[in-house]
């Protein structure tokens, strides 16, 4: 059994004795061992932007939900949303491991060291135009009755295109799925327990939590609009075309909706995709450059 | 357990090297739930010879993000070596998805000794969209101090990803479960 004083010396001899703990390289490559040979006929770039669309969903929404940290409501609310936010970030490294593995980089490698691996690269090294994530997870928290509805409208659709996803051509994307979904249930569960508690509490609750609906609704057209990559991997059974979870989605969340005493505001109108295209506001780049300084700044920092 | 030294050794299919790199690996435990082995806990998933003589171990994270994987993976090349296999891989296995159903009966008896509430079955579920569940979390751990059923949950979330937070009405000692996933 290794003990606590070589469990760092394990660690180094896992990773060519290099015993260097920075962006990544005390962590393991989370597909280690994992056969990534791309399924036949399947478009390896295809592949690779459609594991970046649903990993940078994660990842930042996982960035999103550590805001709160410090500032949520209760201690054991920050122990939450920084679980749930773990268990996404956890979903994006394989994401973003599985897209690097189906050779789809973009620009990272260019502005990367040769140390950083590949799921890091693309996390720290991607701009924002390289980002794949819709505007439902890009857009910036608001209060916590808005963060909670945004939590619930991207779970919700999360859990949606996963649970179908299990099925997938691609046996990674389809354990990936497998696996996302257990966590999934329980995030969308905690989320809206928290708006059902919001919007059926007091009238200033009510009042915010609607609020924070009426601001995230719109932002779900972004969700439902299919690009081609999806269409195409969609009809190759590779992926999961985003417009048939539509009514299932939102028949979900109109009924947390109703359940918390809100008014559930309009379907958003159709949209062409925006995030999925790497067109965002500026809200998503001051997100990266909190999420990316350090690893650019220092990108050979040890600690 | 036993340690076989320095002496380079090469597994064979079936041999006794193979049996007791089984072992090794068997008897590392989890880094956060350290009365559990990974064994016990459900995440190793094989331990096999190659023909050339390696070691190859198949483990499986629990949550997807949880950190403690990389910590596994690094304890059982450490411990391999030690027992004198000089080439050893661990590989991730991804399918079938690890849930709480798969730690073993042992398992949950440690944890209980250990003061932790072991989880009860896994929620299964029928085909079609996953169900929404808007009421209070139904899941009910014994008190694993005083065995009383009478607890309370006071955070769906612990201190790691796998526990919540409960308390005994009875005895009065917060406790944490392992919550069924």
């Amino acid at each position: 059994m290794a003990h606590e004083e070589t469990v760092y010396d394990a660690l180094g001899l896992a990773h060519g004795g290099e015993g260097q703990w920075a962006f990544g390289t005390g962590f393991d490559d989370p597909l280690a061992g994992v056969d990534t040979t791309v399924p036949e006929g399947v478009d390896h770039a295809d592949l690779g932007a459609y594991c970046l669309m649903l990993g940078d969903d994660a990842l930042v929404l996982a960035q999103r939900l550590t805001e709160w940290i410090t500032a949520a409501p209760e201690l054991e609310e920050e122990v939450a949303l920084a679980n749930i936010a773990l268990d996404l970030l956890g979903q994006a490294r394989l994401l973003l491991a599985r897209a690097a593995a189906a050779g789809v980089l973009g620009r990272s490698r260019a502005h990367a060291s040769p140390s950083i691996p590949d799921e890091d690269a693309l996390a720290y090294f991607r701009d924002a135009d390289e980002f794949r994530c819709t505007a439902l997870v890009a857009a910036p928290n608001g209060d916590f009755g808005q963060t909670m509805v945004r939590l619930l409208a991207a779970t919700t659709a999360r859990l949606a295109v996963l649970d179908r996803l299990r099925a997938s051509r691609d046996p990674v994307l389809a354990a990936v799925a497998a696996k996302g979904v257990h966590e999934l249930t329980y995030h969308r569960d905690h989320a809206a327990r928290w708006v059902l508690r919001l919007g059926d509490g007091t009238a200033e609750s009510h009042r915010r939590t609607q609020a924070g609906a009426d601001a995230v609704w719109p932002l779900l057209a972004d969700v439902f609009s299919p690009t081609g990559v999806e269409r195409r991997l969609a009809a190759a059974g590779v992926a999961v075309d985003p417009g048939d979870v539509r009514a299932e989605v939102t028949d979900v969340l109109a009924r947390v909706l109703e359940r918390a005493t809100l008014r559930v505001p309009p379907e958003p109108a159709e949209a062409p995709p925006s995030g999925r295209a790497g067109r965002h506001g500026p809200e998503l780049a001051e997100l990266l450059a909190r999420l990316q300084g350090l690893a650019r700044q220092h990108p050979t920092a040890t600690w | 357990m036993s340690r076989t030294g320095r002496t380079k050794r090469r597994a064979e299919a079936d041999g006794p090297g193979i049996a007791d790199a089984r072992a090794v690996a068997a008897a590392v435990v989890d880094p956060e739930l350290p009365m559990l082995t990974l064994a016990d806990l459900g995440v190793l998933r094989d331990v096999r010879a190659e023909p050339d003589g390696t070691v190859v171990v198949e483990i499986t994270p629990t949550y997807t993000g949880c950190p403690a994987v990389g910590v596994m993976r690094a304890d059982l090349l450490h411990v391999l070596h030690s027992a004198g296999f000089p080439d050893v891989e661990v590989r991730t296995v991804l399918a079938p998805p690890w849930t709480t159903n798969w730690i073993t009966e042992a398992g949950r008896r440690a944890l209980a000794a250990a003061g932790i509430a072991p989880p009860g079955p896994a929620p299964l579920r029928a085909d079609g969209p996953v169900p929404l569940d808007l009421g209070p979390t139904r899941r009910t751990a014994d008190c694993p101090l005083c065995g009383s059923a009478d607890t309370e949950q006071t955070s769906e979330f612990g201190a790691t990803a796998c526990t919540a937070l409960r308390r005994c009405r009875e005895c009065r000692e917060p406790f944490e479960h392992l919550k069924e996933i």
